[in-house]
């Protein structure tokens, strides 16, 4: 009996150690590795969950041609996140993913040791010959649950959980203040910038603050799904965040906005096989799939679905923009002109609030 | 039968460098079986993490990185654990060592000059010894326990890092995301050689070891740290005095923390992140201790610990061993070298307690 | 200021208070028995990755309690061996036990990421449970009555029972403890392994009633909280549970101020994050002060115990 044990987690350990060392020279050319550096663990429900998503999106989709590696809990910065893509790199992976913003110096760095190697960078601004970056317009999911806060809120008040108060943070709460104010002029969000991006019991004690303080909506620009978990038990009406939460929400998670890296990394994959692969930094919107709204929950009601439907259908068609001027700022300042539609630079830096935002930095 | 745990009347040298060989050895033995349990390749997993790193070149000069900063708090704990003094507040120490640093780098952002890199490091290393006057102070003053006090300044200096990154000290080009500029040339640590990521924070360790060596095993300084620590009462027969002690093991360990701090800001990050507090401070008491509080054991046992981080990422890529396994197999390796100590000083003697024939 | 707001404060002020006065509970009378375990946050993730499990599994969140319970307990038994038996150095342990906790939590928790446990029932009938102002004595999780009834347990055992005098005096002086003839080691092992086992449950009542999902570093360094709110509290359970409400109440008001904003989003939030840690050195500083002996740490808190054989 023991010693069939000890055979068996030999014979296992002895086979399965030697595959690395054989995947390296038998496959060669055929297939392409894939590197995928990320953030934390797929577990937290949110950001690195997304990206994990993403990376299986590309295995199920292209199948025989790519092999995955992924890397768990690189961090945010310094020598780990060099050390991990130039792990990956001299592990024979052609094309890596460096998943976080945090990423950048370290993406720059490396990709310029190995020329051979195509590296993209999620977020971020510089590129080089084998480095692109990738972003995807979390703002114009925001215009559409602002859309359905605006109608549905009695109060017209809403709490914003926040991580860092970083141009993509303000610009997905400027997008859902400004959506709601479209519906309801009074709408207020509070906004509280938490210096996290993943402590569930202190998002909890936040969204309860939220609440306690008369906000009858919350949504959060943080990744644990534990506001979500605790305005289902509250009856409290919710969005998800970054994945699709509705399984902590199943009554109260109106609609997830969820991060849909799949498409980009499967067109990216492609393209790199195809030999046509350039640097570039594409900023995908709900037209092109970066992000995804789930469908509405069921106590939704049919004239607000259609409401945020057209938002939606604005911003796919180009119709519709969010930031369109006339704008104005948390002071009554000028925030944006009146018929202006400011560029993807304006977008990136932004760093101004909205009007109807309350916030403490 | 029954063993008993029996004094030797000498502590054993030999359990002494066995002990720690030992517990490497187990742990290894005992992650393979863990793992296996748990459904992963256990034998290619403790293979991967462990040897990897050593066989394959391109991985020496990450060891090297991982193990620099490792190595120099750790020369440093262990001076201060021999005179009895139990600083666990080197994480803190370390990132005030960075903020040291950076806030010369922030002063001196559009200056140059080879005088700005030595001014940094100084300033870490005060910052360092700063941040552990304060437990030296009520230790020595008002008798406060230092592992109570050292334990909560770590977390106060962390909340101080995040605080200044996201206010005054934020990069103004950077998007408003908390993180300083990066440092100028004149402010970074060079390379070893161009090409490499060996920057001079790798030699730095071995000579902190080498001298600290050196100072605790041929001055009186040494002597005396290594006799208040056993033997209080002799020593203030001696007249050495347990204050001055105090200080000085504080002092050195902090300074030697807060020297770790500013190489590590100022090497391989150039900036300050809120990221940059990666636990070093308290991987480092394992160093310390794996090391049996000597600096020149300190240096392989920074190793070891440097070859679990970089074998663990290794495992990953490989294997896809999940990063929570890193943790594991250092809680096991300090719990198996902990338990091997213990045979240092006593060693196991059987006692029969049951008659004979009776199955035990 | 409404009563209903105010007791809505109350309310999340006990939530977060208490897993750090379950945890500190159990510190105290490990600390009280001599020994210092630095394991704590280890402890906690354990038992909060066992309790959510076990719930997640049987489907009855108290048995995911008990479950909590026994492997805190279990866990500090590893501690227990090493530095009772062994005479390991306490410090370095408790370290490693919270690095090892961190880490088999998170390995042994991967099936059960993303499910959802079935929560408590209300003990009390539901107009009270949930009534706006009554909820504020009646609305709780089983286990938040539990940490008030151990509170006082634990006050009564150290000062009116003649164990509990038997652990204060391990702790105070073990040598003459040991030549009066009482068992150093197994008060010292009993002592941890009930540490251990409120660790467990403040772990679980993360999982099961503060955030009921499971997820890696789900306590988030509270443990570390647990340990400065023993010190805070001078070694007596009754401060304990004032210092835990005092603590809770400080990441409390920190949450309602960034939502209110007005006088308290004055201090940055990074100051209210350090304030209990700074707090407590502020209180040992205070205790050496009076010198009043009794008030002090346990005078053999953290060093091994060595019979002069």
């Amino acid at each position: 009996m023991t010693m069939a044990t000890r055979r068996t987690i030999l014979k296992g350990g002895l086979t399965l150690a030697a595959l690395p060392a054989l995947s390296g020279i038998a496959l060669g050319q055929e297939k392409l590795k894939v590197g995928f550096a990320y953030l934390a663990v797929p577990g937290d429900y949110g950001w690195t969950y997304a990206h994990d998503q993403g990376a299986n999106d590309l295995i199920e989709a292209l199948g025989d041609k790519v092999e995955v590696t992924k890397v768990e809990n690189v961090g945010e910065a310094g020598p780990n996140v060099e050390r991990v893509l130039r792990e990956l790199a001299q592990q024979g992976n052609k094309l890596i993913f460096a998943t976080t913003f945090g990423h950048m110096e370290a993406a720059v760095k490396v990709s310029a040791e190995f020329p051979d190697v195509i590296f993209e960078h999620c977020t971020g601004y510089m590129t080089a010959p084998n480095l692109g970056t990738y972003n995807a317009r979390f703002y114009e999911g925001r215009a559409v649950i602002g859309t359905i806060a605006g109608h549905m809120s009695k109060a017209g008040v809403a709490g914003y959980i926040a991580s860092f108060p970083i141009p993509e943070v303000v610009m997905g709460m400027n997008a859902f203040v400004i959506a709601a104010r479209k519906v309801n002029p009074n709408f207020v969000l509070k906004a509280a910038y938490l210096s996290t991006w993943f402590d569930p019991a202190k998002e909890g004690a936040q969204a309860q603050a939220f609440i306690d303080q008369g906000c009858d909506f919350i949504t959060q620009h943080t990744d644990s799904p534990a506001p979500v978990e605790l305005c289902e038990r509250l009856g409290v009406p919710c969005f998800g965040q970054a994945s699709d939460m509705s399984a902590f929400g199943p009554k109260m998670c109106l609609t997830s906005i969820v991060d849909n890296w799949g498409p980009h990394y499967i067109r990216t994959a492609e393209a790199v096989i195809a030999g046509t692969w350039k640097p570039a930094q594409p900023w995908d919107g709900l037209k092109e799939g970066g992000l995804v709204v789930t469908p509405y929950n069921a106590t939704v009601p049919a004239d607000v679905q259609a409401a945020a439907d057209a938002v939606k259908q604005g911003q796919i068609d180009g119709t519709f923009h969010i930031f369109k001027g006339p704008l104005k700022d948390k002071d009554g300042g000028e925030f944006v002109a009146d018929g202006v539609t400011p560029d993807d630079g304006f977008l990136l830096s932004m760093q101004t609030y909205a009007e109807g935002i309350e916030v403490i930095q | 039968m029954q063993f008993r745990l029996e004094k030797r009347p000498q502590p054993s040298r030999l359990m002494l460098y066995a002990a720690p060989v030992l517990a490497v050895l187990l742990t290894m033995v005992a992650g393979a079986v863990l793992f296996s349990a748990l459904g992963y390749n256990g034998i290619g997993a403790v293979l991967e993490i462990f040897t990897k790193p050593l066989t394959n070149p391109l991985k020496w000069q990450d060891l090297g990185v991982k193990a620099a900063p490792l190595i120099i708090i750790a020369v440093g704990l262990s001076i201060a654990y021999r005179a009895n003094v139990w600083n666990i507040g080197a994480e803190g120490q370390y990132v005030a060592g960075a903020l040291g640093g950076t806030a010369v780098a922030l002063l001196t952002m559009k200056m140059q000059g080879p005088w700005i890199l030595p001014v940094m490091i100084l300033c870490g290393i005060l910052a360092g010894m700063a941040l552990a006057a304060i437990p030296a102070f009520l230790k020595t003053q008002l008798d406060v326990n230092e592992i109570l006090t050292t334990l909560m300044l770590n977390y106060a200096v962390v909340q101080l890092l995040y605080f200044l990154l996201r206010t005054s000290w934020k990069d103004p080009m950077g998007f408003s995301f908390p993180k300083t500029p990066l440092f100028t040339a004149s402010q970074s640590l060079p390379f070893l050689w161009p090409g490499t990521i060996m920057h001079w924070g790798v030699p730095t360790a071995i000579v902190v070891a080498l001298v600290a060596w050196f100072v605790m095993s041929r001055s009186v300084f040494g002597f005396q740290v290594r006799v208040v620590g056993s033997a209080p009462n002799a020593a203030r027969y001696g007249g050495f005095s347990a204050k001055r002690t105090v200080w000085l093991a504080l002092l050195v360990s902090g300074g030697l923390a807060g020297l770790a701090g500013v190489l590590e800001a100022a090497g391989p990050f150039r900036q300050l992140v809120p990221a940059f507090p990666t636990g070093y401070g308290f991987t480092a008491i394992i160093v310390a201790f794996l090391g049996r509080l000597s600096p020149l054991g300190c240096v392989i046992a920074g190793l070891v610990l440097a070859i679990s981080y970089v074998g663990g990422e290794v495992a990953q890529t490989t294997l896809g061993l999940p990063s929570a396994a890193t943790g594991i197999f250092q809680g096991m390796l300090l719990f198996f070298l902990l338990a091997g100590d213990v045979f240092v000083r006593y060693r196991l003697k059987a006692v029969s307690t049951r008659p004979a024939g009776e199955a035990a | 200021m409404s009563i209903e707001f105010i007791v809505a404060i109350i309310v999340a002020i006990v939530l977060v208070a208490t897993p750090i006065l379950l945890a500190g509970l159990g510190e105290l009378v490990v600390e009280k028995a001599g020994v210092l375990n630095l394991g704590v946050e280890g402890m906690m993730l354990i038992g909060a990755v066992t309790g959510f499990a076990v719930t997640a599994t049987f489907g009855n969140p108290y048995l995911g309690v008990l479950a909590a319970a026994l492997a805190g307990s279990a866990a500090s038994m590893i501690f227990g061996f090493l530095t009772l038996s062994l005479s390991a150095n306490q410090v370095a342990t408790g370290l490693a036990l919270t690095i090892f906790g961190g880490g088999f939590s998170a390995l042994a928790g991967k099936a059960f990421l993303g499910r959802t446990v079935p929560a408590f029932t209300q003990l009390f009938p539901g107009e009270l449970a949930t009534h706006p102002i009554w909820r504020v004595i009646f609305g709780y999780s089983p286990i938040v009555y539990f940490s008030l009834f151990m509170c006082a347990a634990i006050a009564w055992f150290l000062k009116r029972t003649r164990s509990g005098l038997i652990l204060r005096a391990v702790g105070e002086n073990d040598l003459s403890a040991h030549s009066i003839g009482y068992s150093v080691l197994g008060v010292r092992y009993a002592a941890v392994a009930f540490g251990g086992a409120m660790a467990g449950i403040a772990g679980s009542m993360f999982s099961l009633v503060l955030t009921p999902i499971w997820a890696e570093g789900l306590t988030a360094g509270r443990g570390w909280i647990a340990l400065a709110l023993v010190v805070f509290a001078a070694w007596k359970p009754y401060r304990l549970l004032i210092g835990a409400y005092l603590f809770g109440a400080v990441m409390t008001l920190e949450v309602h101020a960034k939502a209110a904003g007005g006088f308290f989003s004055a201090l940055p939030s990074e100051l209210w994050a350090a304030l209990p840690y700074l707090a407590t050195i502020v209180v040992l500083v205070l205790i050496s002060l009076r010198r009043s002996g009794l008030s002090g740490a346990p005078a053999c808190l953290g060093k091994p115990f060595i019979p002069t054989a």
